[in-house]
């Protein structure tokens, strides 16, 4: 038994259609991750810079209690997760660089900036003062961190004092390297007697694969 | 599979004009508010923090 001619003609039609879908589909699928990569590279910045504002207001709310001589500023600052805590400069990232750090680094936390590790030290405090922030999307505030320097400063404004930090150490590491954040770094068990301050964020740039790590010391205080 | 929805739209040429473009704006919307946020955090370089 053969395919009479009309057969094969409705065969070719058929099969035409279903080719005709799967391009409609790779070309519609070839824009949506065109979309996306747009989104991820620039659309995440734009949430992150609208948190930023928020936060900004936060953090002029507390200094204006603080100002006000209010004794509940202390425990109103004791921030839970995702609230704005201190703010942080890096000259050498250029003058504008100023991110308003949030607690905590879960990932919501840090879609909203650079984030404070809850365990770690407060900015001045004798201990290890962590703070992680991302090298790519939402607003990839430690997009540049392999720039800075040794000596380099970090200011971090914290509860009406400024803290100046110098950078000490900039080195990979492992993402389970958790030492890195320890109050001594690599000595968990030791008892800190210094004020350190610790960048943390993914590298290469893109990648999850290692972490940079920026150590740095408290240079001096100004009230 | 385009032009399939093109047969189905309702009016004439400028009402499906219009309803076409309301269909892309819907799904731009989607996209944009729901699938990417939640897609982001899945791309490699997220982890930024030591455990």
């Amino acid at each position: 038994m053969s395919a009479t001619p009309a057969d094969q003609d409705r065969a070719g039609t058929r099969t035409r259609a279903a080719v005709g879908v799967v391009g409609e589909l790779l070309l519609t699928a070839g824009v949506v991750l065109c979309l996306f990569v747009v989104y991820a590279l620039f659309g995440t910045g734009v949430a992150t810079s609208q948190a930023q504002d928020a936060l900004d207001r936060e953090l002029e709310a507390l200094d204006r209690l603080e100002v006000g001589g209010d004794t509940t500023a202390e425990g109103a600052a004791e921030a839970q997760a995702g609230a704005a805590y201190a703010r942080m400069r890096i000259p050498r990232l250029g003058e504008g660089w100023e991110w308003v750090v949030v607690q905590g680094v879960e990932v919501a936390d840090l879609q909203r900036g650079p984030g404070h590790y809850l365990a770690s030290a407060d900015p001045g405090e004798i201990g290890n003062f962590a703070v992680a922030g991302h090298r790519a999307t939402y607003g990839e505030p430690f997009a540049h961190l392999d720039r800075v320097r040794v000596g380099d400063a970090i200011l971090v404004d914290y509860q009406g004092a400024e803290y100046r930090y110098l950078v000490t150490e900039s080195f990979l590491t492992t993402p389970g390297n958790g030492d890195v954040v320890a109050p001594v770094p690599g000595d968990p068990t030791a008892r800190p007697t210094e004020a350190l301050i610790t960048l943390t964020t993914c590298h290469p740039r893109f990648s999850g694969r290692e972490r940079l790590i920026i150590h740095g010391v408290l240079e001096g205080q100004v009230d | 599979m385009y032009a399939w929805i093109w047969r189905h739209l309702p009016g004439p040429t400028p009402l499906r004009l219009v309803v076409a473009l309301l269909l892309v704006a819907a799904v731009a919307a989607l996209l944009l508010t729901v699938v990417f946020p939640w897609a982001v955090p899945l791309l490699p370089g997220q982890d930024v923090s030591v455990e």
